[in-house]
């Protein structure tokens, strides 16, 4: 984590370049320009800043521009990143909302927003997958790790826990047995 | 219609200016924005309430068509919001709804992140890092599986789904491209 920090004008450009890729959610993209491409944030870092941004309430991709524009350069850095994630986007949805309007009746759009949504599980999955390399050296460990990471998964898509339960009961939880578990290895180190 | 009615549509919607109608928008989605903790689609069932069954703004349709047109578009998801103020309130609808739900969070959020950053090194917010962050990742699975769910499992799309995360994990290739494929797999009506 060495490189210069990028100006208000870069990061505005960078979440520009980053949303208008972003087809069925910003997320997998962010993860791969940011620590990837560019490599700003390390894949740790990343997970760290998400783990808070999807904490927080509000939209997870939105708190997560806000919080790394704001890192790198302050209030200023934070408006051009919110700024770049959301103005072109919000120009080309709406652009779209008039334009569908007139064509809403085809059968064939349906069709295509079915099969994009398919794509947009496979992102969202596959990004999922990616940041799961990045527990390794948690120090909650490998079992417990892959316990919670199933506890989320199945609670709220197959038994539809309530996603505030999930957060403050499992999550509580992980972050009080975290707390020890941090407190020892600090002494260690 | 009249080019002075199509104006007066995109701009304020189908109901003409109502001030009323945007400032019941705009404070309803503020306080939505607060319990939003799991990203704004949580509270989508919310908003349907409101827009749909309390005020009759929109059709049951009307509200599915807004959110699948936005995740169509490139962008953030919260982008449906946007659409949703649109077709109630036209461009000053998409403004209200839009402002809502980002104010409140967005100011919680860089305070939040600010308090995090002086204390970054505290026991807590490593414990709270430590903690939360596998719950992120079974969190993302869980998306994952919600956007397969309208598909009903069938193997075409199962397969499309774990095409896209084959070349997602082994290749470079943009998401673009992918979504390209999913859109004209789509309209082949394989999936």
């Amino acid at each position: 984590m060495s490189p210069p920090a990028p100006s208000p004008l870069a990061l505005f450009w960078a979440f520009t370049h980053l949303a208008l890729q972003g087809f069925g959610g910003v997320l997998p993209v962010a993860q791969r320009e940011l620590v990837e491409r560019r490599q700003w944030v390390s894949r740790e870092d990343f997970l760290s800043l998400l783990a808070l941004a999807q904490v927080l309430p509000g939209p997870n991709v939105i708190n997560l521009a806000l919080i790394i524009g704001d890192r790198f350069a302050g209030t200023r850095g934070a408006v051009a990143a919110l700024a770049g994630i959301l103005g072109a986007p919000l120009l080309l949805v709406l652009v779209l909302a008039v334009a569908v309007q007139q064509v809403q009746h085809w059968p064939l759009v349906h069709a295509a927003l079915r099969g994009m949504g398919v794509v947009a599980a496979g992102l969202v999955i596959a990004t999922a997958l990616k940041l799961a390399k990045g527990l390794r050296g948690n120090a909650l460990g490998p079992a417990l790790c892959a316990l919670l990471v199933a506890g989320g998964a199945v609670g709220v898509a197959l038994l539809h826990w309530p996603l505030v339960a999930v957060v403050l009961g499992l999550g509580g939880a992980a972050c009080v047995w975290a707390w020890l578990r941090v407190d020892r290895k600090g002494a260690d180190a | 219609m009249s080019e002075a009615a199509r104006w007066t549509t995109i701009f304020w919607g189908a109901g003409g200016y109502d001030p009323s109608q945007l400032l019941q928008l705009f404070w309803h989605f503020a306080v939505l924005s607060l319990l939003a903790v799991g990203g704004a689609m949580t509270t989508a069932p919310d908003m349907h309430r409101f827009v749909v069954n309390q005020h009759g703004w929109l059709t049951d349709g009307q509200f599915a068509a807004s959110v699948a047109l936005a995740q169509a578009a490139p962008g953030p998801n919260v982008m449906f919001v946007a659409v949703i103020g649109f077709n109630v309130a036209g461009l000053a609808g998409a403004a209200a709804t839009l402002v809502g739900t980002l104010l409140p969070s967005t100011t919680l959020a860089l305070a939040v992140a600010r308090w995090g950053r002086r204390n970054g090194q505290s026991r807590g917010l490593r414990a709270f890092n430590t903690g939360m962050a596998p719950l992120t990742i079974g969190l993302l699975l869980a998306t994952g599986w919600v956007l397969l769910r309208p598909s009903g499992g069938q193997w075409a799309a199962l397969a499309l789904a774990g095409a896209t995360v084959t070349l997602m994990m082994q290749t470079k290739i943009s998401p673009v491209w992918l979504m390209a494929a999913g859109a004209v797999v789509g309209m082949l009506g394989w999936v």
